[in-house]
């Protein structure tokens, strides 16, 4: 069973239809792309399996329970880091779990544990603006899953970082979210991203938005060091081409 | 150590120009330009500072025990009043105007009424301040809580917080900045209030001793306490930046990094 799915999911504002009868799936443990233009609506989808917004029509589940317009329920991590500037690290990081409830003490220590795997031990007491653009994406990714450990919900995550730093950090979080067997759907307008990354990618193309193609990536995880200049990879990247210029 | 030696030059020029003043001013007496009955050259109202210092010092305890109980009661209510006007949106259309409409009424018209309904003691002079130092606070705060970034409202909406949850941990800290700008504003008019309401009526306090020796003609005694007032109100501001500085450690790591 996947773990999240979603059910013709339809969305409009002011009697215009943003996304229409979006309808996709995400195993365990995978990582899924929505690829598409910008302002083609995949925010307006995040927003509506993170709880924050009710669709018109169409059903969010989590393993199989209706999670439809409940927020609190999967993880949602924004193009910005979103740290606050007037907590430290941890406390920035602990947040998901103080408003769960969890009382201070437990949830700072909670959060310190996961430090070292995040790469990200030294920085507990620092402020964000002492942080490199990429520690503080590390940050809110680590944020994104102690809110939830199964699903998350990245939109363009690692969209403001220089090329370097992206790939880095790319090949990191590959390898923290096999250790930690998250699930992940991925928004972006960057293909060679999503070939990288996804198992599957979602192809959201028109307006209103839809679901036209679904490419599955077959290269094995971890991806070779040279994937990214590979026949496959551009065959790949060909295809997707050709499917969003139709 | 470039900053420093930045600030150091910046306030040369500040200190050179103060000093001009008093150099004027002090060669403006002596020469006999100006009756020194009428503007006392600063030579003599540090005199007088020194020879008034005790009983300066008794009025200045008055003084302060009213501004920082109205100051206090001030903050208590403009931040009550914050949180009700973010909380509810009808409350801050119904009751934006009227708070603004407080600041329009003139300190010295309202003073003498104050005293008439209050009497000579403690109770028209907090009133007073209470009135004008509330506002900056109020006002502060809610456009900092207005200017909270929807996107970390919504992050955190999408972790399952409450309304309240979600002013605890975003709305208040952001609001600080402006909260300590607003209390630094209070802080001297909490001084300047105190003293306007004890020149209208009282039995202690800077402004009755202002009063008093204005009535026996001792201007150098009345530039005495004019100084004081002012040196009063300085150290308060600086003390509030103080204050701020130490709830909102991340100011200074961020100067810092810089």
């Amino acid at each position: 069973m996947p773990v999240l799915r979603t059910e013709g999911i339809t969305r409009s504002f002011d009697g215009k239809t943003i996304i229409k009868d979006i309808s996709l799936e995400l195993g365990r443990g995978e990582l899924v792309s929505l690829l598409g233009v910008s302002g083609g609506g995949k925010t307006t989808l995040f927003n509506v399996i993170a709880g924050l917004l009710k669709p018109d029509a169409g059903t969010v589940l989590l393993n199989g329970e209706d999670i439809t317009g409940r927020p609190g329920m999967v993880s949602y991590m924004l193009q910005k880091d979103l740290l606050l500037p007037y907590r430290t690290i941890v406390d920035n990081v602990a947040l998901p779990l103080l408003i769960r409830g969890v009382p201070k003490r437990e949830a700072r220590s909670q959060a310190a544990a996961c430090f070292a795997q995040f790469g990200l031990e030294g920085t507990e007491k620092k402020y964000p603006a002492q942080l490199s653009g990429g520690m503080k994406q590390r940050a809110a990714l680590l944020r994104t899953y102690l809110f939830s450990g199964e699903v998350a919900l990245l939109d363009e995550p690692f969209s403001a970082l220089d090329m370097l730093t992206k790939g880095a950090i790319h090949e990191w979080y590959l390898g923290v979210m096999e250790q930690i067997q998250l699930s992940t759907l991925f928004v972006t307008h960057d293909i060679d991203e999503a070939i990288l990354l996804s198992d599957r990618i979602y192809l959201l193309t028109g307006r209103p938005g839809r679901i036209t193609r679904e490419i599955v990536i077959g290269e094995p995880k971890p991806r070779r060091k040279d994937f990214n200049l590979s026949e496959q990879f551009l065959a790949y990247k060909k295809q997707i081409i050709q499917c969003i210029s139709q | 150590m470039k900053r420093k030696l930045q600030s150091i030059t910046s306030k040369l020029w500040s200190v050179s120009a103060i000093a001009l003043i008093l150099a004027v001013w002090q060669a403006v007496s002596s020469l006999g330009l100006v009756d020194s009955f009428m503007l006392p050259p600063p030579l003599q109202v540090a005199r007088a500072f020194v020879s008034e210092f005790p009983l300066l010092m008794g009025h200045t305890v008055i003084t302060l025990e009213e501004a920082f109980i109205g100051l206090a009661l001030g903050i208590a209510l403009g931040f009550a009043m914050s949180v009700l006007m973010d909380r509810f949106e009808i409350l801050y259309r119904a009751f934006y105007p009227v708070v603004i409409l407080t600041q329009t009424i003139p300190t010295v018209a309202i003073a003498p009424l104050l005293v008439l309904w209050f009497g000579y003691e403690m109770m028209p002079k907090v009133v007073l301040i209470v009135i004008t130092t509330f506002f900056p606070i109020t006002v502060g705060l809610l456009n900092g809580y207005r200017s909270a970034d929807p996107d970390a409202i919504d992050l955190l909406r999408a972790m399952g917080a409450g309304k309240g949850q979600i002013f605890r941990y975003i709305k208040l800290p952001g609001a600080m900045g402006q909260f300590f700008s607003g209390v630094r504003i209070s802080a001297s008019y909490a001084v300047v209030g105190a003293v306007i309401s004890e020149w209208l009526g009282g039995f202690g306090g800077l402004g009755v001793y202002m009063t008093r020796v204005k009535n026996a003609f001792s201007f150098d005694k009345m530039f005495a306490v004019i100084l004081l007032i002012s040196v009063i109100s300085l150290l308060l501001m600086r003390a509030v930046e103080l204050l701020q500085r130490l709830c909102m450690p991340w100011e200074s790591s961020r100067r810092r990094e810089e």
